[in-house]
């Protein structure tokens, strides 16, 4: 049954100590700023994180990370001109990072969802992120065999929800967004705009509402939904 | 040609060697240039990893939209055809061989196509990886484009990489300021050079160079 916050920190409540959190966003497009704010103000602690990078500046994950409530992250391109504050936990021996090629951690988090224990992949191969793996050479090319990244919550952001919780995304901000919500315990979902069950086009729901439990709306400024109406 | 390439020449000659009708990824820095020498009749298609097809050129003024970037995080624009999926779907693309060609930078090639280009394997470097590994597993051709030379004149194409990998055996071609270098089954060919000649060539670098033709 889906649940529709009102605010963004009633739909974090929930979370405890401990917990793996799946956060979606590649930079700017698609993170889910508001839940990752009301995440921080909740105050869950040794936190797994599994986003692609590490923080930006000084806000969301940034300042979860500045917090101390991240014991490890899991990611594939922590190190930006502006991740000073991953650096320096990084530094001080205060974080852990599990370092993933990004296509790996895109496939682990499907497979998580789609009920994979695990799959043999060629990327990575003969690199160092690739040792103490099992390896096995498939129609002649080497192939690492990577698990599942399953995640006890997910953060997401998507442009609209309808009431049963289908979501449609926005260009380039969907990218984590639909795999994460498959491979989460519980998903939540801040969303631009909620509309009535049937307005959105069933041939255009991108995450199907079967995997989503919780949906708040939190106006971003992006004001046009994605209701049969647009997309005709 | 009587002098070395500029990196504005260097990217319209590989801009000039996609085939016609080809889906191509263009890594961040030197490589993005190539598609500012890709013409509307080649109707190349570009990937971006975080998930899209037909992206369009950079995004200015009024077309800056915070929703679309590239995988470098710079707004870009969407072209007509142009298809949104998730990472999974993007990186499926990728892995897949569906990708043409990818054009990436190097800190270093060996003579058998290994790429070295995420890690410099310093201990104090904070190891970032992203994409990287992803696009030199995937494309069916991968082409780099960089500086031959480092500033000590040491040649960046190598018997072995010393720098960690990024893939193994994956590089076809690699585009320099001074020569056009093609990795296959027989060793490294140089296709044609530039302000130099082969014999001058040859002699600058650590590795069996063969002829074209």
């Amino acid at each position: 049954m889906l649940t529709i916050a009102d605010t963004a920190e009633q739909a974090v409540a929930d979370i405890t100590d401990g917990s793996t959190v799946l956060i979606g966003g590649f930079g700017p497009a698609g993170q889910p700023v508001e839940l990752i704010e009301a995440l921080l103000e909740q105050g869950a602690r040794e936190l797994v994180v599994v986003n692609n990078n590490a923080g930006n500046g000084e806000t969301g994950l940034a300042a979860l990370i500045g917090a101390g409530r991240v014991r490890k992250i899991i990611c594939s391109f922590p190190r930006q001109s502006d991740s000073q504050i991953f650096d320096a936990a990084y530094r001080a021996g205060t974080i852990e990072l599990e370092l993933v090629p990004q296509g790996n951690l895109a496939e682990r988090i499907r497979a998580a969802g789609a009920g994979i224990g695990g799959f043999f992949t060629p990327t990575g191969y003969g690199t160092i992120l690739a040792e103490g793996k099992e390896t096995r050479i498939i129609n002649g090319r080497g192939h690492v065999f990577e698990t599942p990244i399953a995640g006890d919550v997910a953060l997401i952001k998507a442009l609209t929800a309808d009431r049963v919780g289908n979501l449609v995304y926005r260009k380039t901000a969907r990218n984590f967004g639909p795999i994460m919500a498959a491979a989460a315990g519980k998903s939540i979902v801040q969303v631009s705009t909620i509309v009535d069950t049937g307005r959105l086009d069933p041939e255009n729901v991108v995450t199907p509402g079967i995997y989503v439990n919780t949906i708040v709306q939190i106006n971003t400024g992006h004001p046009e939904p994605a209701t049969m109406e647009e997309n005709q | 040609m009587t002098t070395t390439l500029s990196r504005e020449q260097l990217a319209r000659l590989v801009a000039g060697d996609i085939a016609p009708g080809s889906f191509v990824n263009l890594g961040i820095g030197q490589p993005t240039m190539v598609s500012n020498f890709l013409t509307p009749a080649q109707h190349v298609t570009l990937h971006t990893e975080n998930g899209m097809l037909g992206m369009g050129p950079e995004a200015v003024g009024d077309q800056i939209d915070p929703d679309l970037i590239n995988a470098g995080k710079i707004p870009v624009t969407e072209l007509p055809g142009a298809s949104y999926f998730h990472h999974a779907d993007s990186f499926a693309i990728m892995r897949g061989g569906h990708l043409d060609v990818c054009v990436l930078g190097a800190f270093q090639v060996s003579t058998t196509g290994d790429l070295a280009n995420w890690h410099t394997g310093a201990p104090d470097a904070i190891p970032a990886v992203g994409g990287a590994m992803d696009l030199a597993t995937g494309a069916k051709d991968v082409y780099v484009m960089m500086s031959l030379f480092t500033r000590d004149g040491t040649a960046k194409l190598v018997p072995a990489c010393t720098y960690p990998l990024t893939g193994v055996g994956c590089v076809t071609r690699v585009y320099t300021n001074e020569a056009v270098f093609l990795i296959d089954d027989d060793g490294v060919r140089v296709r044609e050079t530039f302000g130099l000649t082969f014999e001058e060539l040859a002699a600058r670098m650590e590795i069996p160079l063969l002829r074209a033709g």
